[in-house]
């Protein structure tokens, strides 16, 4: 019982650790986006690269994270479903 | 026994790839040798709905967790792929390099909404509604909240959200049929019709995301094929998104150009003089106390001709204006349309019922990866094909003569999709004397560009697929929360399966043709509602089912008035904003709607349950349930 609960635990600190990543560089980007417009990455001012490109991969690399972490933390308390 | 199923598919799809791209080049030579352009699309539109129709066909079935669910047994990779393509709409192929050309960065809400999402369905949802295992969404609400009323309201939710989306798919389908086949509008809507409904009426879902791992290569094959020409044009590089930072930079070099030239300057003044005349106008009607739609129309024209006297902004400024507050007003609708995009994604009922067809829980986390993954290939390219497309037109079309216009120009103005005019009566086009629909950009760019018409015929079989593929989706999802949630749950409990799954299909043909009859009569205000469905959604659903998962205190109480408030509230603000003038609150326009209803809802959620007596044992082991992949006793 105590395994379970440290597992969800487990889960949820993940969650709210990734979720932080995400917001920060969706809407804190966007917020100063005024004020680091002046700097440039590979020929576009920064803001516009996040946008475009930047966060974009940032959130691909979070769900693959969360993914394998999970399908990892499944094996060690023992939740995991048998493989089908 | 599912290793050998998976890689069967592999090379399935792998040889379908292949012979797709044999396809392409034979038709390229056959234009070579003369074949004229007409027959070109209309067999790129012939084998591709074939196609389809053969999938459909092959995937017939009468069993009822086949039709639903797809036998829950859709490798992670290829759910991936058929979410890819459920979830990238007519809008997403056509319009959104569109928006990015005519907004610059403003448009990115778009691009990082429709991504950013996913976080949110990977992290809060999809595992834990494949471990709920059942058929829609409604279904969730009604297991872990009780009763008919939670299934019942998210029942009125899934409708309000898909509706109108599938009326705007199949509106898309109509406009590309016609274009490339030369048929009217009207018969074009019911040609894809037919497309539509040969696959998802035989094969329910079964059909829909086999035919979905297909549209979904044909679309984006078609979606990067002009631009990495373009790219290798302008760059020597075939890989746009690597290189399009220094176009920018030239695209940047040539604002200033543009902005500095005194024949721009003086079209400016022209279109200001024709707004300051077209507003004495309105003031003299206005006085007189008659004629309220032709003030409306003249209204419109101002505004437009008053758009074109203002100074162009640089593509890659951010919330570009004329005062600090008018700047930050754009920076917080940017900032709620983005959420309200995101918790959208994470809200739609046929996006979410994707994950009820991963074989396991492990598979839905790593299925969310590849949805992404697919997803991503398009986004990440379409800010690229917008700053292509400006650098061709700023620097190759205008400063060119009128009379001299290249061809595509004439094709899509006959179609009132360009509309050039000489107002300063210079014979040459300034930027501003040009008007671009954002449809053009991602349809036209293959004749932009002088690429051979088989570019565009593939271009056009990209658009249908990502059309047909998300109506199929949406057509489903209504027709599954009808059949399932209303006649099944609510009506026969003792239906048999035969007679289960002809209650679907019968539903799935009405609600077919009633969208295909609202699409055929081009309403224009429908379309500008299809933003909504994701306030709409967001706000009916995403709520009730995070703190289902998460707090095992929420209540159904709870959940019934938190949908209530969320759905409410958002549809008061939109309906009040658009049609009754209301004054907007932050400035926030109406498209983002949910960043009032999402924490209306969460809010209420949270204060009516501690106000209720929580949730019975069985529910609490539900939600416990979910949690874990799989509990040993």
């Amino acid at each position: 019982m105590d395994k379970r609960r440290e597992y969800w635990r487990k889960n949820l600190r993940l969650t709210a650790s990734l979720l932080a990543i995400w917001f920060s560089v969706t809407f804190l980007v966007v917020w100063f986006a005024r004020d680091l417009a002046a700097i440039s990455v590979f020929g576009f001012p920064l803001p516009f690269w996040v946008g475009a490109q930047g966060a974009l991969i940032v959130y691909v690399l979070l769900v693959h994270r969360y993914a394998r972490r999970m399908n990892e933390l499944d094996t060690e308390y023992g939740v995991s479903e048998d493989d089908r | 026994m599912p290793r050998v199923f998976t890689s069967r598919i592999k090379k399935y799809y792998s040889f379908y790839t292949g012979g797709f791209v044999m396809f392409v080049l034979t038709l390229a030579v056959a234009e070579y040798m003369g074949l004229p352009d007409q027959w070109i699309g209309w067999t790129f539109m012939a084998a591709t709905v074939a196609l389809y129709a053969g999938i459909g066909i092959m995937s017939r079935t009468a069993d009822v967790t086949e039709y639903y669910v797809a036998g829950r047994r859709v490798p992670a990779i290829f759910n991936g792929m058929a979410t890819g393509a459920d979830w990238m709409s007519a809008a997403s192929f056509i319009g959104m390099a569109g928006t990015l050309y005519a907004k610059g960065y403003d448009g990115l809400a778009f691009v990082m909404g429709w991504t950013g999402g996913y976080v949110l369905v990977a992290l809060l949802l999809a595992p834990y509604l494949r471990k709920f295992g059942q058929f829609t969404i409604p279904d969730f609400m009604g297991a872990r909240y009780g009763g008919h009323t939670a299934r019942s309201i998210a029942v009125v939710g899934t409708i309000l959200a898909s509706f109108t989306y599938v009326t705007a798919q199949i509106y898309g389908v109509g406009i590309i049929t016609s274009r490339f086949l030369g048929i009217t509008f009207e018969v074009g809507v019911f040609v894809g019709l037919a497309g539509l409904l040969v696959c998802s009426f035989l094969g329910g879902m079964r059909a829909v995301t086999w035919t979905q791992v297909a549209q979904y290569i044909i679309l984006i094959i078609a979606y990067l094929m002009p631009v990495v020409f373009m790219s290798y044009q302008v760059t020597n590089v075939p890989v746009p998104q690597l290189v399009y930072g220094t176009v920018l930079e030239k695209v940047t070099a040539r604002e200033n150009e543009i902005m500095a030239d005194p024949a721009q300057a003086a079209a400016r003044d022209a279109y200001q003089a024709r707004a300051d005349e077209i507003g004495a106008r309105i003031a003299a009607l206005k006085a007189g106390g008659v004629g309220q739609e032709e003030i409306a129309r003249l209204k419109r024209d101002r505004d437009t001709a008053e758009a074109k006297a203002r100074p162009i902004s640089h593509h890659g400024e951010p919330f570009p204006g004329q005062t600090e507050a008018e700047r930050d007003t754009a920076r917080l609708n940017f900032i709620a349309l983005t959420f309200c995009l995101m918790v959208g994604t994470a809200s739609l009922p046929h996006v979410l019922i994707r994950f009820y067809t991963t074989p396991s829980v492990k598979q839905a986390r790593e299925s969310v990866f590849w949805s992404l993954f697919f997803i991503f290939m398009l986004y990440f390219t379409a800010p690229a094909y917008a700053v292509f497309a400006k650098y061709e037109i700023y620097t190759n079309l205008i400063g060119s003569s009128i009379v001299e216009l290249p061809n595509w120009v004439h094709s899509w103005a006959k179609l009132g999709l360009v509309l050039v005019e000489d107002i300063n009566h210079d014979g040459i086009l300034q930027l501003a004397e040009l008007t671009l629909n954002p449809d053009v950009i991602v349809l036209a760019t293959p004749e932009i560009a002088g690429l051979p018409y088989v570019v565009a015929g593939l271009v056009a079989a990209g658009g249908l697929a990502a059309a047909l593929s998300t109506a199929d989706g949406l057509l489903l999802t209504i027709a599954n929360a009808l059949s399932h949630d209303v006649y099944y749950q609510m009506i026969d409990r003792q239906a048999s399966t035969t007679r289960r799954l002809a209650v679907s299909k019968g539903l799935l043909l009405l609600v077919a043709l009633i969208a295909a009859y609202v699409a055929s009569m081009k309403p224009d205000t429908i379309l500008s509602m299809v933003a909504w469905a994701f306030s709409i959604a967001a706000a009916c659903f995403f709520p009730a089912l995070v703190l289902g998962i998460f707090w095992k205190r929420a209540t159904q109480q709870g959940a019934i008035a938190g949908m209530l408030v969320g759905l409410g509230l958002t549809l008061f603000y939109l309906i009040g904003v658009k049609f009754y003038g209301m004054i907007k609150w932050f400035g926030i326009t109406d498209v983002s709607a949910g960043i009032f209803g999402i924490p209306a809802g969460f809010a209420t959620i949270a204060l009516v349950s501690l106000f209720t007596p929580a949730p019975d044992r069985e529910t609490q082991n539900l939600v416990e349930s979910v949690r874990y992949p799989s509990l040993k006793v």
